[in-house]
């Protein structure tokens, strides 16, 4: 752990009000300015307790902190740094242990999620009945089937999508586990949008995990190969920008340059990954956009607006459909609780967070929730379905521009 | 007193506000050694969470059973170390004290938890055209009642007021644990006044009804760049005394100006020495006509570059350099001491001038930001801490500067308080029976001292720092002037 970079902290407390489990708790070892804290406790040859390192996992790694320090410190390093740390010191209790086992062996892995799709696929009345009992046998197993969606028709992309009129562009599209696992037609509307924007879409098969969930949870080495893997798929593709529509992989992706060293650095660096938004907003509109009649409440998702400093474009994408009138979420920046694997390994955090996102979703009375992350629109709908209040259809950006493009007049929304 | 002593308090509290509002566990309390002024550290002996005043009075209680002394806590931002805890003692921290309990606007004030911070107020009430208006510039996360505790003010205080011009009425725990209220209202001796920055010592704030300021009409804030800060001085000085009262007049230096740019990037005007921020509010017709007037002083003191915004969104971009300026100066520099210290504003350039002699003489950078229009200086004192002996000079060079204060005539804190940062420095501005006289409205409330001691006076006297333990006579006693009741 790099003590330079916590000794950047001045220790004056800007970035507490912006950190979900401050707003939570009020207590300062779970606040971006506590943690910073420990760690320096622990470099300053503190052992890692379990108390200090349970204050490391009940951070989400939303980035809020970045955002809101006013003195550049890096937290986002320091948490990455921090979590190896955990992992390598840290003696986890055994059904911790069991149950992140399960998590690291079948999240990254497309074939294994899919085949878990199953035990997964639970209807309503059955979930309703099923999520209580597992509730109170293990949270975290309850989370899980709570936040499973009910799985739609697998969907092929083809290998290449020609660009629609003259070609302005040729791009890879990353297709990600749980993106491509659970939300296939998001993956099927961004090949669109960008095809019908003048792109040639070039999607791999077989691509796998990008490392975005391992890299979160202190899985260093494991990261550091899916990342290996990924730069080596793209660069056969032939391809040197990489369109991601998963806020979580975009930002991983964005930072393999500083996770590899040597020789992979470099090829990571003649790489250039880009968000959907911040692509299409760099790119400027070339299709027509038909009206949308519908309100829509955007979510900042914390990869996007905290990781990548992504707010404007997603907003000024939306506004510029006729029609559509955009609605902002109080405390947008706060993160709704999904933030990875978070809602898996801190259920009752996670709840508490996704209850207070989904009350303010809610008092927007909008007709549509936008989110651009597969991880945020699973906890906000199973928050939203927790309340029993009357559920809000949820969509990708990439379906909403779809919709508009292709002037369909609604939008076919994500089944919650 | 040691840690076997303090187990039995320990779990008084545990039995008061649960387990999980008590903290022992030497790692945990360690996050809760400092405030901002981070070179003062000391681990708390315990620290307690309370959710209500009635709990912090039950905590207050089992403390003078025990003889246990105690400090308050908001968000820990103050940067005199006035919330710096005790080895021996209890901290008690109120953030999770944060609702809003009401807002009355008709009557223009809100009542609220001492947890809730400074911006928290505004954001409840702007839909209704109010405001709350003291703001510091870490408004976003100090508390209501670290501001109470330190009669915080910031850049629009000049034309409205401090902290204690906008509290109404407090609730609060006495030193021995009793709940009383505090109103402007109450007949007698201004109780409520006194205990306005008295910097957690008089006992702890557990609710505060704080007034609300209806948001004015119009807004104008105008960045003007100079070549030099003296440039800027004579700006201010025109203005102030052309009798024109603006809503904020704040300066910064070329350094602190850097410092801003490379954290926030404000993009201020190219090659600035010094840029002053003046805001104007009220009125329509009175802004534009104060409006024309600042831009003529402004110009004729020799202003290269005029900026003006009139909507929120470029006010803001105004602002955000000014803002950031503290935490920012990291950016640029390892480590930094913030001073605080207040001077008349005629005498500002002759003190800058000063300044920046001590800065040479010592190889020690300074960066200045300042409320100009009242004459409260904000020195950043830059040094790296890595460089042995640094520190030292840094610390002389920010002596120094309020011993520049003290010589002209103003004071060595002009809003972040004495704590303990600066309470060596309250004999050079007062007398021992001056210091006296305020120790004995201090026992007034708080005879055995467990009430944040330590803090403000330099040397324990009278009722002493030791409960109990009374040196001599008080020399307004001895005289008949005062008496102990
Ligand atoms: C970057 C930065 C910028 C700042 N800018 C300004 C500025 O522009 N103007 C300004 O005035 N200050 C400024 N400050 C200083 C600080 O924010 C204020 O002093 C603020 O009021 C402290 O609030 P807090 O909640 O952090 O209190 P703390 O630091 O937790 O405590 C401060 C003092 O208040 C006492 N206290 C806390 N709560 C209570 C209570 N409920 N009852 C009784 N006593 C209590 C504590 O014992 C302590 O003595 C700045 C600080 C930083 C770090
Ligand atoms: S990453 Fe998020 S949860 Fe973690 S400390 Fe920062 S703001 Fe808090
Ligand atoms: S805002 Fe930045 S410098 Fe300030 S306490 Fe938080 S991390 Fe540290």
């Amino acid at each position: 752990m790099d003590l330079e970079l916590i000794n950047d902290c001045v220790h004056c407390g800007f970035c507490l009000p912006s950190c979900p489990t401050y707003v939570l708790w009020g207590e300062e070892m779970d606040s971006p300015r506590g943690r910073i804290h420990l760690m320096k406790q622990h470099v300053e040859g503190t052992p890692m307790t379990p108390e200090m390192a349970g204050h490391f996992d009940a951070c989400l790694g939303c980035m809020a902190c970045v955002t809101a320090c006013p003195s550049g410190v890096r937290y986002d390093r320091l948490i990455e740094q921090t979590r190896a740390e955990v992992e390598r010191e840290h003696v986890r209790k055994p059904d911790d242990r069991a149950l992140r086992a399960v998590v690291f062996q079948l999240f990254p892995y497309p074939r294994r999620l899919r085949a878990m799709r199953l035990p997964l696929r639970l209807s309503g009345g059955i979930r309703r009945k099923i999520i209580p009992r597992l509730e109170r046998i293990n949270p975290s197993l309850a989370a899980m089937a709570d936040l499973a969606p009910p799985v739609s028709a697998r969907v092929r992309l083809p290998h290449r999508v020609e660009a629609k009129g003259s070609r302005r562009a040729t791009v890879g599209m990353l297709t990600g586990c749980v993106q491509g696992e659970f939300f296939p037609q998001v993956n099927e509307a961004t090949a669109r949008v960008l095809a019908m924007e003048g792109c040639d879409v070039v999607i791999p098969p077989s691509q796998g995990c990008c490392g975005a969930l391992s890299l979160h949870s202190g899985q260093e080495e494991q990261a550091k190969r899916f990342a290996r893997r990924t730069i080596a798929t793209f660069e056969r593709a032939g391809v040197d920008t990489i369109v991601v529509n998963a806020a979580g992989c975009g930002s991983t992706m964005k930072d393999y340059a500083e996770i590899l060293e040597g020789e992979w650095a470099r090829r990571a660096g003649a790489i250039r990954t880009v968000d959907l938004a911040e692509y299409l907003a760099e790119l400027g509109p070339a299709a027509e956009r038909h009206p949308l009649p519908l309100t829509v409440a955007y979510h900042d998702a914390c990869h996007l607006a905290h990781a990548q400093g992504i707010r404007s474009q997603p907003r000024e994408l939306l506004s510029a459909i006729p029609g559509l009138e955009l609605k902002e979420i109080s405390e947008s920046a706060i993160c709704c609780g999904s933030a990875g694997t978070y809602n898996l390994f801190q259920p009752e955090a996670a709840r508490d967070l996704g209850d207070r996102k989904a009350e303010r979703v809610l008092a927007t009375g909008a007709d549509l929730l936008v989110s651009a992350n597969p991880g945020c629109t699973m906890q906000i709908t199973a928050a939203i379905r927790r309340r029993g209040a009357q559920e809000i259809p949820v969509a990708h950006t990439a379906q909403v521009l779809d919709a508009s493009l292709r002037g369909l007049g609604r939008v076919p929304t994500i089944p919650a | 007193m040691s840690t076997m002593t303090l187990q039995e308090p320990a779990r008084r509290f545990e039995e008061l506000l649960g387990h999980g509002a008590v903290i022992t566990d030497p790692v945990r309390l360690r996050t809760y050694e400092c405030d901002g002024l981070t070179h003062h550290r000391v681990m708390p002996g315990i620290v307690v969470l309370p959710e209500s005043a009635e709990q912090i009075a039950a905590v207050v209680r089992v403390c003078n059973e025990y003889g246990l002394p105690f400090v308050a806590r908001g968000a820990g931002t103050g940067l005199s170390g006035g919330a710096l805890p005790r080895a021996d003692g209890v901290l008690i921290v109120t953030s999770k004290m944060r609702r809003i309990l009401s807002v009355d606007a008709a009557n223009r004030r809100a009542v609220v938890e001492p947890g809730v911070t400074n911006l928290a107020i505004t954001e409840a009430v702007r839909d209704l055209g109010y405001y709350y208006a003291p703001d510091p510039s870490s408004q976003q996360v100090c508390t209501i009642g670290g501001n109470v505790a330190e009669n915080s003010g910031g850049a629009h205080c000049l034309k409205y007021g401090f902290t204690v011009n906008h509290v109404l009425a407090l609730e609060i725990v006495t030193p021995d644990g009793d709940i009383v209220e505090l109103s402007d209202g109450d007949p007698g001796y201004d109780l409520l006044g006194a205990f306005i920055g008295s910097e957690g010592t008089l006992g702890i704030a557990t609710k505060v009804t704080v007034r609300l300021t209806r948001a004015p009409e119009t807004v104008t804030t105008l960045l003007a760049a100079f070549k030099d800060i003296e440039q800027g001085g004579q700006a201010v000085s025109a203005v102030i005394g052309g009798g024109i009262v603006p809503a904020a007049i704040e300066m910064m230096d070329a350094l602190a100006i850097e410092a801003a740019e490379a954290a926030v990037a404000c993009a201020y005007p190219e090659g600035a020495g010094a840029v002053l921020i003046v805001e104007l509010d009220g009125p329509a017709e009175e802004v534009a006509h104060q409006f024309g007037e600042v831009t003529r002083i402004c110009e004729e003191s020799g202003a290269f570059e005029l900026r003006i915004a009139d909507d929120p969104a470029e006010r803001a971009a105004i602002w955000r350099g000014r803002k950031s300026a503290f935490a920012a100066v990291g950016r640029i520099s390892p480590a930094y001491i913030v001073q605080d210290g207040v001077v008349p504003r005629t005498t500002l350039p002759e003190v800058l001038a000063s300044i920046d002699r001590l800065s040479r003489e010592h190889g020690i950078r300074v960066a200045n930001v300042f409320h100009a229009g009242d004459g409260n200086l904000h020195p950043l004192v830059l040094f790296d801490d890595a460089e042995p002996g640094a520190g030292e000079r840094a610390e002389i060079v920010s002596g120094k500067i309020l011993d520049l204060c003290i010589e002209h005539g103003g004071s060595i804190t002009g809003e972040h308080g004495v704590g303990v940062d600066k309470s060596r420095y309250m004999s050079r501005m007062f007398s021992d029976e001056d210091l006296d006289t305020m120790q004995l409205v201090r026992c007034a409330f708080d005879p055995r001292a467990l009430s944040n001691p330590g803090k403000i006076f330099p040397t324990p006297r009278l009722c002493g720092e030791v409960p109990g333990v009374r040196k001599g006579v008080h020399p307004l006693v001895e005289s008949g002037q005062a008496e102990h009741f």
